[in-house]
């Protein structure tokens, strides 16, 4: 049976074991006297089966979906004739997704080695086994599960107790699923990466003043080495980074003051919203207009007035990006803005400054550690933006400072390298990773930094 | 006394600049504001202009004698027949007749090239399911090719270029006089997959992934994300693990979102050995991106639930967790759905993660279930949008306003939502 029928089965087990064990609470409760003799309410014994009946069966449904093919490749592969046998990561998946092929009946067995059809059939039959004894393992658990909780429906067993044990006990698996997010993300990045600088020196990678991750296919071809010099990302990232910050933060932080300060009741409550459509607004239509609209239109104008720009330009990138964070700063910037005590304000102006005195000599200086932890955190989204690049700022790797030449960025390599099939032990998909750890890496350090800042600025007024 | 009067005099003399100067900050805030609506004005309007024309297709209705003999069948039933049979002769005939002056073979070739590419499949497939229709006349409608729906729609517009020959041109203007080649409303684009021809290709397949994938991840994301928020308000001892869960979680919170791409890949597909481009994939990473969201804002719900609430149970002797699921999750509901609404909001128009799990491919087939290969509106619009046929262009936008009008409605709903249910204390 497929895992997909075999959940909602176990889950239909669990509603059975709930209505039989609740019934059974009753029944055992009726001669001595009602459910008030019980020591727990009906509900939990019934909620006591079901959790018996689900949670062990679900877990080892989980972790044989989880494993299965895995284990079912390798004992394939080590099925396999010696002459057959892969002598690399590489042949393996390519021998791998041959047999599957024709285990599959996507490709004809008559081309293929006597070998690699035998292993298709072995695979066949492991696949049909495996989806055998996955089924009857799991009903099974479940089953007995569910009649162990039965056994235990009596008047002296706390239900309700060991019910609320387990609940808590999910509960904080849940709330642990944040850290084995991260551990995934740190597992995932760092392995590949380590196997990244086992072919390419750290060194190099982060020195290297030209990014060309074309691998070769003969070791004779020319150019076949390949360069894995980060600089160049790192510039084109920055300059757009850059770019949009110059539009975001001073747009933000005016709209925000003015909200704050000047706009009438009715004003900020049209104003407000409307502005923070353009974070809702999602980051493939900002990649569109960047490409389709803002990219020909600074080539036109570039043009007109005598410059040479590229078609996909980093100042067309940067514009649009500017304007998907203008939100961000200025929902920043107003927060902070409205938690600068109401007493420096009127202070200030009963001493006879204007309202735009009070703000740039008064408001401005005391909220300006919160400004700065809302920059840094535009400035983190901004680094890690990835459709506006992939769509408007282009592939070419340049290092240049000329915000009409295409750039290219962090993010668009990451995307580029990995779209598509890849084989996971070239230098080429495997610099990918070590990409993403490094933007990993700058991202999270800038949102440190920011929380941090935000937070002591906080308790400054609090 | 005179020093004051000369203070004040300064002071006098100053006030004209510093009004000013008080005027001009007040317009720079003004000015921020226009700046930043008018860059949602254009976004809008210029989405709306591209693609408006998305929503139109241009068709080609004729008078179709389907007569065995031109076709070379006699059983349409036959799949061998069919194959070798000529599809196309009954519609040259037809357009021949609308256009009387075009004679020669290469003439002919030409007209046949109004009409859309799968315009013989469209006559193939209707034999077969009605093989008594061979030998009569019908009046069928086909789509018109690309090259016509572009100069019937574009003509005036620079940024295309038609790419029908003067003779076509004069051609097409003759059959829409007739009205043989009409525009309409496009229903294609919200019936079929995608498709390499812009006029046949629609929306549906992307539609349905979306919303297979939003399933998957609201039904892990919800559960998972209120359950986590209920230990840390309200069970979390104060210690070191509780503090670290925190600052993960808010850490999260803002990983640039392409780094669970990473994960998916890495983890999921290439150590689960999980497929790739399938709905529960991409619901598992998108719901591992939302989670965080969604943590956030039902801490913030139940937080909001007053204290004497909590007290009342508990003196009427409920356990703490009886509390907490009888009263404060009820209570709280509200604030965790509008959050876990937003969340879904936010991975509905998600694309970076979803590209390195190979939700790009190109697929035809209307997704059926949660494990076969599917894409997803934001990464249809991507791949529309970066394809070199000009056609697909309009078809971006006009995908661009759907996923705009679900997002806008999702979060009204949001606001709806939080206005009427939740609860002021």
């Amino acid at each position: 049976m497929q895992t997909a029928n075999l959940l909602p089965l176990v889950l239909v087990l669990a509603v059975v074991a709930y209505l039989l064990a609740y019934s059974r609470s009753r029944a055992v409760a009726e001669p001595i006297g009602g459910i008030r003799n019980l020591k727990s309410l009906p509900f939990y014994y019934a909620a006591r089966a079901s959790l018996w009946c689900a949670i062990p069966a679900l877990l080892v449904l989980a972790a044989w979906a989880g494993f299965e093919a895995k284990v079912i490749q390798a004992i394939v592969i080590s099925s396999l004739p010696s002459e057959l046998a892969p002598d690399s990561a590489g042949r393996a998946s390519l021998l791998l997704s041959q047999i599957s092929n024709i285990a599959s009946g996507r490709l004809s067995p008559e081309f293929a080695p006597d070998g690699v059809v035998a292993a298709a059939e072995l695979l066949e039959t492991l696949r049909a086994q495996s989806k055998t004894f996955m089924t009857i393992l799991v009903l099974l658990i479940a089953v007995l599960g569910a009649s162990f909780a039965w056994t235990r429906v009596a008047p002296h067993v706390n239900a309700r107790e060991k019910v609320e044990k387990t609940l808590l006990r999910i509960f904080f698996v849940c709330a642990a699923i944040a850290i084995l997010t991260t551990l995934g993300i740190v597992f995932s990045v760092i392995m590949e990466t380590f196997r990244f600088f086992q072919h390419i020196p750290f060194w190099d990678f982060i020195t290297g003043t030209s990014w060309s991750p074309q691998m070769a296919l003969r070791a004779d071809q020319v150019g076949a080495e390949g360069a894995f010099g980060v600089i160049p990302l790192f510039t084109g990232t920055l300059l757009i980074s850059v770019i949009a910050l110059l539009v975001a933060v001073p747009t933000g932080l005016l709209s925000a003051i003015y909200l704050s300060e000047y706009a009438s009741k009715r004003v900020r409550s049209v104003a407000k919203p409307l502005l923070e459509m353009l974070a809702g607004v999602p980051t493939v239509v900002y990649g569109f207009f960047a490409a389709l609209t803002v990219a020909p239109f600074i080539r036109e104008v570039a043009e007109a007035v005598g410059l040479a720009a590229s078609s996909q330009s980093a100042l067309a990138a940067g514009l649009v990006m500017g304007i998907m964070i203008i939100p961000f700063i200025s929902s920043l910037s107003d927060d902070v803005i409205n938690a600068v005590p109401q007493t420096m304000r009127d202070g200030s102006l009963a001493l006879g400054a204007t309202q735009s005195e009070t703000m740039k000599k008064v408001i401005f200086p005391a909220a300006l550690p919160g400004i700065m932890g809302g920059i840094l955190l535009a400035a983190s989204r901004a680094i890690g933006e990835t459709m506006i690049v992939v769509m408007a700022a282009g592939l070419a790797a340049n290092l240049t400072l000329n915000p009409l030449d295409t750039v290219t960025t962090v993010t668009v390599q990451i995307v580029t390298l990995l779209v598509g099939d890849q084989e996971f032990d070239s230098p080429k998909t495997l610099s990918a990773f070590a990409l993403g750890m490094l933007l990993f890496v700058v991202t999270l350090l800038l949102n440190v930094i920011a929380l941090k800042i935000v937070r002591k600025y906080r308790e400054q007024y609090d | 006394m005179t020093d004051q009067r000369s203070q004040a005099d300064i002071v006098r003399r100053s006030l004209k600049k510093r009004y000013r100067k008080e005027r001009r900050f007040r317009a720079y805030g003004v000015l921020a504001i226009s700046i930043a609506l008018g860059a949602l004005v254009i976004l809008f309007a210029d989405i709306i202009g591209k693609g408006w024309t998305g929503f139109i297709k241009t068709t080609v209705t004729l008078e179709v004698v389907l007569d065995s003999q031109s076709m070379y069948l006699d059983d349409p039933t036959d799949a061998d027949q069919r194959a070798m049979a000529d599809f196309a002769a009954p519609i040259i005939a037809a357009l021949q007749k609308q256009v009387p002056e075009a004679a020669r073979s290469q003439d002919l070739r030409q007209l046949y090239r109004l009409v859309g590419t799968y315009g013989s499949n469209d006559i193939s497939d209707l034999l077969r399911a009605n093989p008594e229709m061979l030998n009569t006349t019908q009046t069928l409608t086909f789509l018109a090719s690309d090259a016509v729906s572009v100069y019937v729609k574009h003509r005036d517009n620079p940024s295309y270029s038609v790419r029908l020959s003067e003779q076509q041109q004069q051609w097409v203007d003759q059959l829409m006089e007739k009205g043989v080649i009409k525009t309409a409303f496009n229903d294609v684009f919200f019936t079929s997959g995608d498709s390499r021809e812009p006029s046949n290709a629609g929306i549906l397949g992307a539609l349905v992934g979306s919303l297979l994938t939003l399933v998957v991840t609201l039904a892990i994301a919800f559960p998972v994300g209120v359950a986590a928020a209920i230990y840390l308000e309200e069970f979390a001892p104060q210690n070191k693990i509780t503090d670290f869960i925190e600052v993960n979680i808010n850490n999260l919170a803002a990983v640039p979102s392409i780094i669970f791409g990473l994960l998916g890949l890495a983890v999921i597909i290439n150590t689960f050995g999980m497929p790739r481009s399938v709905p529960v994939v991409g619901g598992l990473v998108l719901a591992l991106m939302t989670l965080p969201t969604i943590i956030i804002s039902s801490r913030a719900a139940i937080k909001s639930v007053p204290p004497s609430i909590r007290e009342a149970a508990e003196g009427i002797g409920a356990s703490k967790m009886q509390v907490v699921l009888h009263h404060v999750l009820p209570l709280a509901m509200p604030g965790m759905l509008t959050g876990s609404i937003i969340g879904m909001a936010q991975a509905l128009g998600e694309t970076a993660p979803l590209l390195l799990i190979g939700m790009v491919a190109f697929i035809v087939d209307v997704p059926d279930g949660f494990f076969s290969a599917a894409t997803v509106l934001p990464v249809q619009i991507y791949l529309w949008a970066s394809s070199a046929e000009q056609g697909f262009i309009e078809l971006a936008s006009a995908g661009i306003m759907i996923l705009l009008t679900f997002l806008i409605s999702m979060n009204a709903l949001a606001i709806w939502l939080r206005k009427r249910l939740e609860r002021r204390w």
